[in-house]
């Protein structure tokens, strides 16, 4: 069966078109808290020109955004917030934990500092560095493009998987207390989750 | 440094002080119950009318110290140029002191950054809560017998997965 078509047709799937529409108008939410947002900064600026890869629309509203870069440790007190500003952001969104404080905390080992934000909310991709060079968070977000137009469909259902629902990385387990009067888990599911 | 003046009209106003120097710097150890006089004296009668800094130190197996904190009123006086380390000892139970918002308004958010990072209950301040950690934060986090990675606090918040947010 073939069909003749005209040459200025290209014949895909509707997945990877609306994939490729995404990865290519990323709209980053700077979550920068530390010295990670120079860096983010400078990326953003003309001498990196992250343009050049479709990611350049920072806005400071989460609801306009779809790509959080979290860039700098974050405290206990930081945490609602932002998780706030993550479910205030448009689906289908992603997150990329900059530099190591946001992926481990980093040498701020201490007993206000969140150690690695996938604790607590889904990552996409890691970068390393203290703080990262600009050419390291570029190539973060042109990792994410690939792994958008490898795995992303238009409805989103590759966000549903089971794989994704959990936290990836297992550090080292931690005691958790209960607050009084505070929110966060119960001690019985805290303390049983793999941290 | 201050002027010797000064400091004789500081000893003969508050009894048990005592004021010791260590590299041009002037301090002076107050009695517990006479803290809040001894201040007043030294912002009317002295002269030292701005509070520079508030804070406290944590002697907990400290070499040769008695008390357990210290805490600390740094003034200063802005005409003469007279600095004075002022220093209250104090023990478990008995953590308080009078609040010295009423002498000098700055005082509000230091006494509130003392209580909130070693305890210490300031009477009468007008909104004594925690200023640097969350309000449900249990424990005093600059005491000596606290954990410096915390006691678990940093990870008892809520998680976020792909399908609930």
């Amino acid at each position: 069966m073939a069909v003749d078509l005209p040459e200025n047709v290209v014949v895909s799937k509707l997945d990877e078109l609306a994939s490729w529409c995404r990865k290519n108008s990323l709209w980053p939410m700077p979550f920068a808290t530390a010295c990670c947002g120079i860096e983010l900064m400078a990326t953003g600026a003309s001498r990196h020109d992250l343009a050049r890869f479709g990611a350049e629309v920072f806005r400071f509203s989460p609801r306009q955004c779809d790509l959080m870069i979290v860039a700098g440790r974050v405290v206990m007190k930081m945490m609602p917030v932002l998780q706030r500003i993550w479910q205030q952001m448009l689906e289908p969104k992603w997150c990329i934990s900059m530099g190591a404080c946001a992926s481990t905390g980093g040498v701020f080992d201490t007993y206000s500092v969140v150690q690695g934000i996938d604790r607590f909310i889904p990552v996409d991709m890691y970068v390393p560095g203290c703080p990262p060079r600009p050419e390291q968070l570029i190539q973060s977000i042109i990792d994410l493009q690939d792994k958008i137009q490898a795995e992303g469909t238009i409805n989103g259902k590759e966000f549903d998987l089971p794989a994704r629902q959990g936290r990836k990385r297992a550090l080292i387990e931690l005691p958790v207390i209960a607050l009084p009067g505070g929110g966060g888990a119960p001690v019985a599911e805290a303390t049983s989750r793999v941290l | 440094m201050i002027h010797p003046d000064t400091l004789k009209k500081f000893q003969a106003a508050i009894g048990g002080v005592q004021t010791s120097e260590f590299r041009d710097e002037t301090r002076a150890v107050v009695p517990q119950g006479a803290i809040f006089q001894a201040l007043q004296v030294l912002r009317d009668d002295c002269g030292f009318d701005l509070l520079v800094d508030i804070t406290c130190v944590d002697y907990l197996n400290y070499r040769d110290a008695v008390d357990r904190f210290g805490l600390v009123y740094l003034l200063a006086s802005t005409t003469t140029n007279e600095r004075l380390n002022v220093r209250v000892f104090l023990n478990e139970p008995d953590l308080h002191v009078p609040s010295a918002v009423p002498l000098w308004e700055g005082a509000n958010w230091m006494e509130r950054e003392v209580w909130d990072m070693f305890g210490i209950r300031f009477d009468g301040h007008p909104d004594l809560r925690r200023i640097l950690m969350p309000d449900e934060f249990a424990a005093f986090p600059l005491r000596k017998d606290y954990p410096l990675q915390g006691r678990g606090e940093r990870h008892n918040l809520p998680v976020l997965t792909r399908s609930r947010s």
